[in-house]
C-alpha cells in the first residue's frame, strides 16, 4: 500500500478568459521512504498538482481526481479542519523562495514552535527543546541564538534550512520539497539536497522532489516522473530512464545535460510550453517534436504500459530495451 | 518576414485608444459607473438649477414656514420637501445648493491643482537645496489640520463663500505638490527623459511636455478626491458660520441654520446633509473607479 | 537608527520654526487692530493705547518681536487670553485631557470596528460581506460629520433619549477634576453613576469622531491584507496546516498593521479637525471648541497660541509614527 496514490488528478483555474487546464489527468503515487521527483519545465504543472494534494491552492481553482489518498485518509472526503490535521503534520511542504516563504514579522523560532504547539501540544520548555534539537538536525549553527533571528537576518540558505526544519518538525510521513535549490546559489544547492536525502534515511519519510533540473534528479531520486504542460508524459525509476527515455521530451531533456552533450554545441528543445490558447489538438508536444507525423498532431496519444514508462507517445523511443521491473 | 509586419499593422490598428481603454477598465467598476451618473445628475442640476427650482430660494412663504414634507401629515405638493423655519422651499434651496457645491469643488481644484502641480514641477526639476525649502514649507502648511487652517484663514480674509474657497484651496494644495513632484523624480530618471534631454528639449518643454503627461494618472485621482474634500470642507466652514453667509442656500449653511430646528423638524436638517452625502459618495465612488482604472498596478495583464 | 532619528529630529528644527512664523504672522494678518478689541466697546484713550501698545511690543520692530514670541514659546510663554486674561499655555493644557479623552474613545472605537471589518473584507474578498462592509466605509469616508452628528442627536437624544445632547457628565455629579480625563475622574470620585454619566455623554461625539477614521482604516486594512494574503509566508502558515483565524489574525493582520499605523498616526490631523467640529455640535470643552470660540471672540493670543500648539502636536505624533515604524517592522528595526 503505497503512502500517497493520486488517480486521473485534474486542475483548472477560472481566468477572465476563460478556463485554463494547469493539471490534467496526472496519476502520482509515492511510497513510503521513497524518493519520487517530479521533472518538467515552468509552466509544467508540476508545482500546482503538488500544492492540489496539499489543499493550498486558491480558490480560484477547481481540483478533481478519482482517488485522492494519503496515508489511507481520502484528501478530499476530509473536511477543512481534519485536513489541517494531516497538512503540516504528516504531510509537510517547502518552497521555491526561502526569503518570503517565511514570515517577516515573527522570529523564526516563533514561526518553528507555532507548529510543535499546535500539532504536537508541547508545553513552552518542550518546545524550546525540539526547536533547538531540529535547528542542530538541519545543520544551523548555534541554534539557540538562531532562534531569536528574523528571516531578514539570516541568509538564503539558512532561512531553507529553517523551512525544512519546520516542515520535519512534527516528523511527517512525506515532505514535498518544491524546486527547494532553485533560489540558492550553487555550492548552497549540494548541501541542500545532500541534507534532504539524509534527513530521509534518518526518519524514514517519503520525499517529493519538484525540480526542472536533471541534474538534480539523477543525483537524488530514485523514481521520475516527467511532467509537460499539465501532463505526465513517461515515469521510470531514475537509472532506466537516464539509460533508455521513452518519450522524445525526456529523451530531448536528457540530451540538453551538458554531461551528456556529445557535439560542441549543446542541443536545446525549440519553442515553448504551450499555454492557454495554442495548445495542440494531438500530442502536446508535436509542435517541438523532431519525429511528430500527421497522426500526432491530430489526436492525442493515450499512455502506454508500465513496461514503456507509461510514455504518452504514439512512437516511444528505446522499444527495443524494455524496463525490466 | 512579411508575416511578422503584417501581424504588427494589425496589432497597433487593433489596439484600443487610450479613452476607450480607460473606459474599459472605469465600467468594470459598477459603483464608480453608478457614481459617475450620479454626478451627471449633480452638474445637470447645478446648470439648470433656476430653471428646475419650482421657487425662488430665497422666497418667504411666511404663511407656510416649517412645513412637512409632502409625504408627511400637513405636507402639501406645493413644498415637496417642505419649508425652512422662514417659510422658504426646501427642494428649491438644495437644487440651487448644488450650484454653490460644484462651483466650490471645481475653483477649489482648478486652484489648488494648478498651483500644486506648478510647485511640484520646480521641486521636482529645481536643484537640492530649492526642493529642500520648498517641501519644508509643504510640511509646515500640512503640520496643521487642513479644517482648522482654512478656519483661521477665513478667520483673517473675513468669512465668505470665495474666501472659504481660497482658504480651502491653499490647504489642499501642498498634497499635488507632493504627488507631482514624488511622480516628477521617478519619472525623470527613465530613459526617454535623458533622451528628450539629449535630442535638446529646453527645461520649461521637458517639464510640461515630456515629464507632465506622465505623471497625470495620480494627479486626476487626487483631483476627484480633493473635489470632494472641498465640497466637505466649505459645508464645514458654512456650518460653523465661516463660509457661505445666510441667506445664501449653501448646504452647510442651510445646516447651521436649521441647528436649533433639530429636535422639531426633522427635514430641514436631514436634506441638506443626504444632498452633501450623496454628491460627495458619487465623487468618491468615481475617485476609486478612475484609481483603479489608472492605476497600471490593479490592472489585470 | 540613531542617523535616522538624527536626521529625523533635524527636520524637526526648520518645521517647528515655520509653524511658529506662520502662527506668529496670524496675528497681525487678522483685520482689526488688537489692541481695540481689548478695549471692547468701552473704548480708550491715546495713552492707554501706547501703554498697552508697548507692554505688548507691538512698537518694536517685527523681527525683533518675532524673536521674542519665539524665545517665549520656548519657555512655555504664550501670552495672555484677551477674554479670560489666563496664559494661553495654561488654558490649553487645562482642555487639552477633554481632547484627548474625546479622541483616545474615537480611536478605540475606530480600531475596534475598523480592523476586522477591513480583515473580513479582505478574506471574503469580491463576496457579499466585502461589498456590503466596504459601500458602508464608503459612506462613512463620505459623511458630512457635522450633519451625522445632528443625525445622532435627532435619534439617539430626542427619539430614543438615550443620551444627552452635550456637555461631559450630568450637572448632578460634582467633584474636582484633578488629571481632567473624566472618566478616570468618575471612577476616582467613588460616585453612583458617576461613570455611567461620563460615558453616556461620551458614547455620541466618540462616535461622530471615530466615523472616519473608521472608515479609513477598513479600507486601508483590506488593501494591506489582500497584498498580504497573496505573499509566500501566508501559503506557508498554510501549510503548516494552521486555522484561518490564526493565519488571517496573526500571520496577516500583523503584517498588514505596518501599513495601516502609519495611515492611523498621519489621520491624528484629521482626528483634530473633526475635533472641531464635533465638540462644538455636542458642547465639549475641549481644543476644538475653544479654538473655534476664540476665532469668533478675536482673542488673537489664543488663536495665536492654540495653532501652534496644535501643530506641534501633529508634528511630534508624525515623529512618533516614524519611530515607531522601525519598531512594527522589524526589517528597519535591526539594520
Amino acid at each position: 500500500m503505497s503512502l500517497l496514490s493520486v488517480r486521473n488528478l485534474s486542475v483548472s483555474f477560472a481566468t477572465s478568459a476563460g478556463v485554463f487546464k494547469a493539471v490534467d489527468s496526472v496519476d502520482i503515487k509515492v511510497d513510503k521512504g521513497e524518493i519520487l521527483s517530479i521533472v518538467g519545465e515552468s509552466g509544467s504543472g508540476k508545482s500546482v498538482s503538488m500544492l492540489a494534494v496539499m489543499g493550498l491552492l486558491p480558490w480560484t481553482a477547481t481540483v478533481t481526481a478519482d482517488e485522492m489518498i494519503f496515508d489511507g485518509h481520502d484528501l478530499s472526503m476530509l473536511s477543512a479542519r481534519q485536513r489541517r490535521h494531516i497538512v503540516g503534520k504528516d504531510l509537510a511542504m517547502i518552497f521555491q523562495e526561502p526569503m518570503s516563504s517565511l514570515n517577516p514579522c515573527f522570529t523564526v523560532g516563533w514561526q518553528i514552535k507555532e507548529a510543535l504547539r499546535l500539532h504536537l501540544g508541547l508545553d513552552r520548555r518542550a518546545r524550546h527543546a525540539r526547536a533547538v534539537e531540529l535547528f542542530e538536525l538541519v545543520g544551523i549553527p548555534a541554534p539557540e541564538k538562531r532562534l531569536s533571528a528574523f528571516p531578514h537576518q539570516l541568509s538564503g540558505g539558512m532561512n531553507q534550512r529553517v523551512m525544512i526544519a519546520m516542515a520535519i518538525s512534527c516528523n511527517p510521513k512525506l515532505l514535498i520539497a518544491d524546486e527547494p535549490t532553485t533560489a540558492l546559489d550553487v555550492t548552497i544547492q549540494a548541501q541542500i539536497l545532500d541534507l534532504l536525502t539524509g534527513l530521509r534515511e534518518e526518519t524514514g519519510m517519503g520525499l517529493v522532489l519538484i525540480t526542472h533540473d536533471m541534474g538534480v534528479v539523477a543525483e537524488t531520486a530514485e523514481r521520475v516522473s516527467v511532467q509537460y504542460a499539465g501532463q505526465k508524459i513517461e515515469e521510470q525509476p531514475v537509472a532506466s530512464l537516464f539509460r533508455a527515455p521513452h518519450h522524445p521530451y525526456t529523451a530531448a531533456l536528457l540530451d540538453a545535460l551538458p554531461e551528456r552533450a556529445t557535439d560542441k554545441r549543446l542541443p536545446t528543445i525549440p519553442g515553448v510550453v504551450p499555454g492557454q490558447f495554442d495548445r495542440p489538438a494531438g500530442c502536446l508536444f508535436s509542435p517541438r517534436c523532431k519525429y511528430a507525423d500527421d497522426k500526432c498532431r491530430a489526436k492525442p496519444p493515450p499512455p502506454l504500459g508500465g513496461d514503456l514508462g507509461y510514455a504518452r507517445c504514439f512512437y516511444p523511443l528505446n522499444t527495443d530495451e524494455r524496463a525490466a521491473s | 518576414m512579411s508575416d511578422t509586419l503584417s501581424a504588427e499593422v494589425k496589432m497597433i490598428q487593433n489596439r484600443p485608444g487610450r479613452l476607450r481603454e480607460f473606459w474599459f477598465y472605469f465600467r468594470e467598476n459598477r459603483g464608480a459607473v453608478f457614481g459617475l451618473w450620479i454626478f451627471v445628475g449633480f452638474v445637470l442640476l447645478a446648470a439648470f438649477a433656476p430653471l428646475i427650482a419650482p421657487h425662488d430660494p430665497s422666497a418667504q412663504f411666511r404663511a407656510f414656514a416649517l412645513r412637512p414634507p409632502v409625504w408627511q401629515d400637513g405636507g402639501t405638493w406645493r413644498f415637496p420637501l417642505g419649508t425652512d423655519p422662514l417659510g422658504r422651499d426646501m427642494l428649491s434651496r438644495l437644487i440651487v445648493g448644488a450650484r454653490y457645491s460644484f462651483f466650490v469643488g471645481i475653483v477649489v481644484v482648478a486652484v489648488a491643482a494648478s498651483g500644486g502641480i506648478i510647485i511640484g514641477l520646480v521641486a521636482g526639476f529645481a536643484p537640492r537645496w530649492l526642493d529642500a525649502i520648498i517641501m519644508r514649507i509643504m510640511d509646515i502648511i500640512l503640520a496643521f489640520p487642513s479644517l482648522l487652517l482654512a478656519l483661521v484663514l477665513v478667520a483673517v480674509l473675513g468669512p465668505s463663500l470665495t474666501n472659504a474657497m481660497i482658504a480651502i484651496a491653499i490647504v489642499l494644495q501642498p498634497h499635488y505638490v507632493r504627488l507631482t513632484r514624488a511622480s516628477v523624480l521617478s519619472e525623470k530618471q527613465k530613459d526617454y527623459v535623458t533622451s528628450a534631454r539629449v535630442a535638446g528639449s529646453g527645461l520649461i518643454r521637458l517639464m510640461f511636455v515630456t515629464v507632465l503627461p506622465n505623471c497625470l494618472a495620480p494627479i486626476i485621482v487626487q483631483g476627484a478626491l480633493s473635489f470632494s474634500t472641498a465640497i466637505l470642507d466649505a459645508a464645514a466652514l458654512g456650518f460653523l458660520g465661516m463660509g457661505a453667509q445666510p441667506p445664501t442656500p449653501e448646504w452647510g449653511t442651510m445646516l447651521a441654520e436649521a441647528r436649533e430646528f433639530i429636535l422639531r423638524a426633522w427635514w430641514v436638517v436631514t436634506f441638506p446633509g443626504v444632498a452633501i452625502l450623496v454628491t460627495v459618495l458619487a465623487i468618491n465612488l468615481m475617485g476609486d473607479g478612475l484609481r483603479d482604472a489608472l492605476d497600471p498596478k490593479l490592472k489585470r495583464s | 537608527m540613531l542617523k535616522y532619528l538624527a536626521a529625523r529630529l533635524l527636520t524637526f528644527v526648520p518645521t517647528f520654526i515655520g509653524v511658529t512664523l506662520i502662527s506668529f504672522a496670524f496675528i497681525r494678518l487678522l483685520p482689526g487692530d488688537p489692541i481695540i478689541v481689548m478695549a471692547g466697546e468701552r473704548g480708550m484713550t491715546e495713552e492707554r493705547y501706547a501703554e498697552l501698545s508697548a507692554q505688548l511690543g507691538f512698537d518694536r520692530p517685527i523681527y525683533v518681536q518675532f524673536w521674542e514670541y519665539l524665545t517665549g514659546v520656548l519657555q512655555g510663554d504664550l501670552g495672555q487670553s484677551f477674554v479670560t486674561r489666563r496664559p494661553v499655555w495654561d488654558e490649553f493644557f487645562s482642555l487639552f485631557p477633554a481632547t484627548l479623552e474625546l479622541s483616545i474613545f474615537a480611536m478605540i472605537f475606530a480600531l475596534a470596528l475598523g480592523l476586522p471589518a477591513g480583515v473580513i473584507a479582505a478574506v471574503n474578498r469580491g463576496k457579499f460581506f466585502d461589498r456590503a462592509l466596504m459601500s458602508t466605509a464608503l459612506v462613512g469616508y463620505s459623511m458630512p460629520i457635522f450633519w451625522w452628528a445632528l443625525l445622532l442627536i435627532i435619534i439617539f437624544s430626542g427619539q430614543l433619549g438615550w443620551t444627552p445632547v452635550s456637555g461631559r457628565i450630568d450637572l448632578i455629579y460634582y467633584f474636582s477634576n484633578p488629571t481632567g480625563f473624566m472618566v478616570i475622574d468618575a471612577i476616582k470620585s467613588g460616585q453612583e453613576g458617576a461613570l455611567a454619566s461620563a460615558l453616556r455623554h461620551l458614547v455620541l461625539p466618540a462616535i461622530v469622531l471615530g466615523t472616519i477614521p473608521l472608515a479609513v482604516i477598513a479600507r486601508q486594512t483590506r488593501s494591506a491584507m489582500l497584498e498580504v494574503l497573496g505573499e509566500d509566508y501566508i501559503r506557508t502558515a498554510r501549510a503548516k496546516g494552521l486555522p484561518p483565524l490564526r493565519i488571517n489574525g496573526i500571520h496577516a493582520l500583523r503584517n498588514a498593521l505596518i501599513p495601516v499605523i502609519t495611515v492611523i498616526g498621519l489621520s491624528v490631523g484629521t482626528l483634530l479637525a473633526g475635533a472641531i467640529l464635533t465638540e462644538t455640535i455636542f458642547s465639549w470643552p475641549g481644543i476644538g471648541k475653544w479654538m473655534v470660540d476664540s476665532i469668533f471672540r478675536r482673542d488673537y493670543p489664543v488663536v495665536q497660541g492654540g495653532l501652534l500648539l496644535i501643530a506641534v502636536m501633529v508634528m511630534l505624533v508624525n515623529l512618533t509614527v516614524d519611530l515607531l515604524y522601525g519598531v512594527i517592522n522589524p526589517k528597519i528595526r535591526k539594520r
